[in-house]
């Protein structure tokens, strides 16, 4: 393999006081769907946040593309290619659906048109007039994932994408991710559902206490049944 | 049509015009504080002293470099606006992550600093400023005399305010601001500069603050306690509207000014007062203001 697209070496991460990354190491190949799955409280979406720079303080190595991230700020770091589609999912409620569509500029050439985003989710040109908020979870999720493949951004950070949702919605989340593959997106998930996971990712990481303890391959993620249930299972 | 309720028709027309003339006044104010709090989180009460700084700019522009009002009209909010820019990168940018109160200290404190070197440059007893000769005389209505000037106050005023509300509801920079009033962090995390969105905002909302003082020039005397008189009820104003709300400001604006006229002709002893009882009920009944999203 050659130099990975993203390599996260060391990083370790800081709320206010509480020491929440304790050197996370993980490395993402162009092209690849990767989870990071745990438990709550584990670390995934503090590792996606301290990719991101929105973490009060981070050390380490965070290189994407050739170029280290862990001294910039986060509209630099979002500059350099890279979408971030939060857990809360961050749909403005004072912008309408269009808006909240068109809100992040445009990083690189080669993002998704208007009229490709809305062939992937036809919901959201139904509603593009509505305030973001009046729409349903689902569409939601949706806006959020939609708005950050029109910026050309070629790695996609989205923490978890599946939660809250009815089976059928996480199902076209599914197929949008493997879509999003073909088209050459890498994507970083953070998920709870591995059932979800194993039907869309490449390789999944382990993490528990601020840590990444293992790389599972989907291939073998049957036969690593036991040892995953160890770290999931409450 | 001489008496309207037993009062002289010109005294209440009268009394309604300098309500919407004050109103103007209240609106482009409360208007610039809202977007800075909106934004920034900071309640700028060196909002008085910047309009009193824009009022001043007009007059020294005149004085010093002979330039007149239409290019105070333009200049004195490049120039106010600029050292607002100045003051948010050095000094306010520092409190965006503490308690609110901190940047009211500190824009209390620099407001208080700008009037006294105001007072002890040019004394506290006001510089006159002539009306533009193409603005001076005045319209016979038929019912009562109308100053051009003050038709031109709340004309102007009234476009300037509609003109920001474009700007933040149908402009893409506008719709940055909207969503980074909802959530800063995430608008940055997508690539945009946020701290210097914040930076301009700040100036913007100062430059809107001199526009009102070059406004008002010509109509209160330039004098360095001009703003502090007006900013207190400008503050009523935005609690009454809601804090951060644009059009809540707008038209809150505007009402109290005509509700303080008409009580100026209906029950003189309270026009003082009258802005301050509303705020009062207002905020039984509704904490989060008129028009404020709780």
């Amino acid at each position: 393999m050659s130099e990975p697209m993203l390599k996260v070496k060391g990083l370790e991460a800081w709320y206010g006081e509480s020491h929440v990354l304790h050197g996370v190491d993980i490395e993402i190949a162009e092209g690849e769907v990767v989870t990071l799955l745990g438990r709550n409280g584990a670390g995934k979406t503090s590792t996606l946040r301290a990719i991101m720079g929105l973490i009060g303080r981070r050390t380490g190595s965070i290189r994407f593309e050739g170029t280290e991230l862990i001294d910039l700020r986060p509209d630099l770091i979002a500059r350099t290619g890279i979408g971030y589609c939060p857990e809360e999912r961050g749909i403005f409620a004072s912008l309408d659906v269009t808006e909240n569509l068109m809100l992040p500029p445009t990083l690189r050439p080669g993002g998704l048109s208007i009229a490709e985003i809305h062939t992937l989710f036809p919901n959201l040109k139904e509603r593009a007039r509505s305030p973001g908020t009046k729409l349903s979870g689902g569409e939601q999720q949706m806006l959020a994932i939609g708005r950050i493949l029109r910026t050309g951004a070629k790695l996609l950070l989205l923490d978890e994408p599946s939660e809250g949702l009815a089976p059928v919605i996480v199902q076209q989340i599914g197929r949008t991710i493997r879509e999003l593959k073909t088209r050459g997106f890498t994507v970083l998930l953070v998920e709870q559902n591995f059932r979800f996971a194993q039907t869309v990712a490449d390789r999944h990481y382990v993490m528990e206490h601020g840590r990444v303890m293992d790389m599972v391959p989907n291939a073998e993620l049957g036969a690593s049944l036991d040892r995953l249930n160890e770290y999931l299972s409450v | 049509m001489d008496e309207i309720f037993g009062i002289p028709a010109p005294l209440l027309f009268g009394q309604l015009l300098l309500g919407l003339i004050n109103g103007a006044f209240y609106a482009l104010l409360s208007l610039g504080l809202a977007v800075i709090f909106g934004m920034l989180n900071v309640i700028n009460f060196a909002h008085g002293a910047q309009f009193m700084m824009g009022a001043f700019a007009a007059w020294m522009l005149l004085e010093y470099a002979g330039l007149n009002y239409w290019w105070a009209l333009l200049l004195a909010p490049l120039l106010v606006g600029a050292f607002g820019v100045i003051l948010e990168r050095t000094m306010i940018a520092r409190l965006y992550k503490l308690d609110h109160l901190y940047g009211l200290l500190l824009t209390f404190g620099l407001g208080l600093i700008i009037e006294g070197v105001f007072r002890n440059q040019y004394g506290s007893s006001g510089l006159p400023y002539r009306i533009p000769p193409q603005l001076s005389g005045a319209w016979d209505l038929g019912f009562m005399f109308m100053p051009v000037y003050r038709g031109w106050v709340v004309a102007v005023a009234a476009v300037m305010c509609l003109a920001t509300w474009l700007v933040i509801e149908k402009t893409k920079i506008g719709s940055y601001l909207r969503a980074s009033t909802e959530n800063a962090a995430l608008v940055q995390a997508f690539g945009i500069n946020v701290p210097r969105l914040m930076t301009l905002t700040y100036g913007a909302g100062v430059a809107l603050a001199a526009f009102a003082g070059v406004l008002a020039a010509p109509i209160y005397s330039v004098n360095p306690q001009m703003g502090s008189n007006l900013i207190i009820i400008v503050f009523a104003v935005v609690v009454i509207g809601g804090m951060g709300s644009i059009l809540g400001s707008v038209i809150t604006g505007f009402g109290l000014g005509i509700i303080e006229g008409l009580t100026k002709v209906f029950y003189p002893e309270a026009s003082s007062t009258v802005i301050f009882v509303v705020m009062a009920i207002v905020l039984l009944a509704r904490p989060a203001g008129l028009f404020g999203r709780a």
